[in-house]
């Protein structure tokens, strides 16, 4: 193997029923280098990294790793810890009512007797060592997440680990957490460790990698230096798009734009996920919020809904002042919404699919006045019909339908209630091609008939194409407003990446 | 779907039960043809009643099957059983006693108001289960596990050590037979409970509510759905079907023993729940197969009795044969079933073409 490399993954492919997740991939990891793993949902990040410790088994490839002749078998993760692979994962999953030695030796203790005193001795050796603000017998959870993140870096550490994954470390962390942990990975750089760092914070990629390794629909795309990879070519390279080819594209459809009264507005609208903002629209208007995910455009839309704990703001629908505190007063204002993770949020799996399309329609009318039998009947029918939703018959739980005519069955649910606000949340997603232009093309005559409606997909040509204005997040603030000229695909990844404050 | 699918669709869930009881029934016929006769005979008050184990049965059934119904919503709502629910039928029959006793004499107009302040208190005690459940997220179990623990005691402090007794023709006429009517009045309260739980979801939407917050309380939530207050109006159903159960209990005896009325009743109820094919993790339900369950558990008990088995060992039998009802009813064998007549018919199908 070649110096100075600790590990090389070639030809790495992994099929799922009826998804390619992984598609001749290579990776390689340079000892003392911090190579951030790049793209976006779906984009095999993930995949690899369990095909890496083990959690699936890869379909082809091999993985060579320093010391060892030949490709490697890693079959489970207690064979990637063995050979030096070491993972920390977004959630922490250590056990917090453990004190910090416990946590770092449990499972590893070879003595039948244990000698607590010992490990706790050894322990502060190597907390004091990579200079973790922790005390040995102190209880986990009374550790700050940083500090219980860094706990668990330390005990993947001690396991003499050559290669370190760290899986989204940074997404529960404040700015000061991340930069301890930051200063604990360069540390560990300098002592030769290669570490793997996934993240969808850009700026965080740009303040501590050495490397990026864009991946793309489960293909690589590249390796490349930080330096020779500005923010907004990443952004590119993660979307797939060169910049170069970036003409401006024609929009299908047309939009119809800010004409009519404001429909809904909020000022300094905040929640317990989101941070506040302004916002409004208008009638028959399509907006859409848009960045990367974790960006906030979900929790910002959750927040209009009242799905999550609403703190502060003032809301007026149809210049009046509303209190929009949960999800029934959203709705007995007329806004609807359709989830983002449809099936933990969207479908009731068990229930029909009539039951499924009225559910929304049945409680905006309340518990005593029931919608009758026949009346249900027609109303499925007419949507099943309207929107050509495939399915067995009515009474078939929504859980056998495909994603496409769940998450249709759900756009039905909201259309029955003929909201003057709807709100969709990545209805497009992981479903196919003909389903997604049915959407996007359905979403325009609402319009057209006078609906205002927020529009969010991570698939940008979706957004350009049905929206008439774009409000662009990162890091759960509002970065910019994209409008008229403006709306291509450049200026997007530009205002995302950080290029222009508009 | 046509119409001979739909049958059977919504047959399916009540398939497993009703073969276990259609072999009860058979197997009792076999060991002796006249087990279901039904005769008549003049009973201690000088009223001609109906006799034989079928009416037997299905009489001695009643407070299991109206506890069992209230216990399917809470069940569907919450994914979790109430185990309290004798403990706190003991509670009801305190204050149904206490109250009765308190106004003196025992005629219709007191017997009714004792029947409300009854279902009133009844009511208070579940939504305290409710409330633990629904507004702090406590486990069922656990949660229900406090009044299991206590009911009993609750009920002695009513009433005091006594078993006082209700000697009166319109308490016989609650627990046993109106006159004139030969049938057990036991049997009307569950045909009563049953129709009044039945028009609650003819004329509301209770039922989508309760599936809906049981399969999904997230997404429940999301369109507008109140998770918590449906929760809390399951508890309080069943705590209607436990006032009516317990009253039911005192009557029959005419006395109220806070040691033993319908005690260990919980268990059975749960286990109705289950052998009328009804998930225990919530969601879909059917009222009727819980009513079902309740019978068939009452058949299997007076089978064994009829087969003069010894008490104690009443209850070794029984798990044996529910054992059975319930891994038949498990999804492992239900595929496994599937999946052998599937084969069986592409067998055929080969064999055809062949």
């Amino acid at each position: 193997m070649e110096d100075g490399i600790v590990l090389t993954m070639r030809g790495i492919s992994k099929s799922f029923p009826g998804v390619r997740a992984l598609n001749e991939v290579d990776f390689t990891l340079r000892k003392g280098e911090i190579h951030a793993l790049m793209g976006e949902n779906g984009a095999g990040k993930s995949t690899l990294i369990k095909v890496l410790t083990g959690v699936y088994p890869m379909d082809e490839g091999e993985i060579c790793l320093d010391g060892h002749d030949g490709a490697v078998s890693i079959h489970s993760p207690q064979d990637a810890q063995n050979l030096g692979i070491s993972t920390v994962y977004q959630e922490i999953t250590l056990c917090p009512n453990l004190t910090v030695a416990e946590n770092m030796f449990i499972g590893r203790t070879a003595d039948k007797l244990v000698h607590w005193k010992d490990y706790e001795r050894r322990a502060a050796e190597i907390l004091d060592n990579l200079g973790i603000p922790a005390r040995p017998n102190q209880e986990l959870s009374r550790c700050s997440l940083a500090v219980q993140q860094m706990v668990a870096i330390a005990r993947a550490v001690d396991m003499n680990c050559k290669v370190l994954i760290l899986d989204e470390p940074t997404s529960s962390l404040d700015d000061k957490e991340v930069a301890m942990l930051f200063g604990l990975m360069r540390d560990l750089k300098s002592r030769g460790v290669g570490i793997v760092f996934v993240t969808h914070f850009l700026e965080q990629v740009y303040e501590v990698s050495d490397r990026i390794t864009v991946l793309r629909n489960g293909e690589l795309v590249g390796e490349f230096k930080v330096e020779d990879l500005p923010q907004v070519q990443l952004v590119a390279q993660m979307m797939g798009k060169s910049l170069d080819d970036l003409a401006e594209l024609e929009h299908i459809g047309h939009k119809t734009g800010a004409g009519g009264e404001c429909v809904y507005g909020a000022q300094q609208l905040s929640s317990s996920e989101c941070r506040p903002f302004d916002f409004q629209i208008h009638k028959g208007e399509v907006n859409g919020f848009t960045g990367l995910l974790g960006s906030g455009r979900s929790e910002s839309v959750r927040a209009i809904f009242g799905a999550d704990h609403v703190t502060g703001g003032k809301v007026q629908v149809d210049g009046k002042d509303v209190h929009i505190t949960k999800p029934h007063d959203a709705m007995m204002n007329g806004i609807g919404y359709l989830p983002e993770d449809r099936k933990r949020d969207g479908i009731i799996a068990d229930l029909s699919v009539r039951d499924n399309i009225i559910l929304a329609l049945q409680v905006i009318q309340g518990m005593n006045h029931p919608i009758s039998k026949a009346k249900a009947e027609a109303f499925a029918d007419e949507y099943i019909e309207a929107l050509q939703i495939k399915t067995a018959s009515k009474d078939t739980p929504i859980k056998s339908l495909s994603g496409g005519n769940q998450q249709k069955v759900i756009l039905a649910r909201w259309l029955l209630t003929h909201p003057q606000y709807l709100i969709l949340d990545e209805p497009t997603r992981g479903i196919d091609v003909g389903t997604k232009l049915e959407i996007q093309k359905l979403v325009l005559k609402l319009a057209e008939e006078g609906m205002s409606i927020t529009f969010i997909s991570s698939e940008i040509e979706e957004m350009l194409r049905t929206c008439s204005r774009l409000i662009v997040m990162r890091d759960r603030k509002i970065v910019g407003e994209l409008t008229g000229e403006d709306l291509t695909e450049a200026q997007v990844m530009k205002t995302i990446a950080g290029g222009t404050e508009v | 779907m046509s119409r001979k699918n739909k049958i059977t669709a919504s047959l399916g869930q009540l398939l497993i039960p009703l073969v276990a009881l259609t072999i009860l029934i058979v197997f009792n016929l076999i060991r002796d043809p006249n087990f279901f006769s039904i005769g008549m005979r003049i009973n201690n008050a000088g009223n001609a009643v109906l006799t034989g184990n079928l009416i037997s049965v299905i009489d001695s059934a009643s407070e299991l099957a109206i506890i069992a119904m209230g216990m399917t919503l809470v069940t569907a709502a919450t994914g979790g059983q109430d185990i309290s629910v004798g403990a706190v039928a003991a509670i009801s029959g305190a204050i149904f006693v206490k109250v009765l006793q308190g106004m003196g004499a025992i005629t219709g107009s007191t017997v009714f108001v004792a029947l409300i302040a009854c279902i009133l208190g009844t009511i208070l005690f579940k939504l305290f289960n409710g409330t633990l459940v629904a507004v702090f997220h406590i486990q069922p179990m656990i949660a229900t596990l406090i009044l299991y623990s206590c009911g009993r005691s609750i009920a002695y402090w009513i009433n005091g050590d006594a078993t006082p007794q209700l000697d009166s023709p319109i308490i016989n006429s609650i627990g046993k037979t109106i006159p004139g009517i030969p049938i057990p009045t036991p049997i009307f309260a569950v045909i009563l409970v049953g129709l009044f739980l039945f028009l609650i979801f003819k004329f509301t939407s209770l039922r989508l509510y309760t599936q809906s917050v049981g399969i999904n309380e997230g997404a429940a939530r999301l369109n507008g759905i109140n998770p918590t207050f449906i929760k809390l109006l399951t508890f309080a159903l069943l705590g209607v079907c436990v006032a009516v159960a317990a009253v039911i209990g005192v009557s029959r005896l005419g006395q109220l023993n806070h040691k033993t009325l319908l005690a260990d009743i919980e268990m059975d109820a749960i286990l109705a729940v289950a052998i009328g094919g009804n998930s225990l993790g919530g969601g879909n339900y059917k009222l009727s197969g819980s009513i079902l369950g309740a019978y068939i558990i009452q058949m299997l008990t007076t089978t064994l009795y009829a087969m003069n088995v010894a008490p104690v060992n009443v209850k070794a039998y029984k798990a044996i044969v529910i054992i059975i009802i319930v891994v038949a009813g498990s999804p492992v064998v239900k595929e496994a079933i599937t999946k052998m007549i599937r084969n069986m018919k592409t067998g055929a199908a080969k064999k055809g073409v062949a």
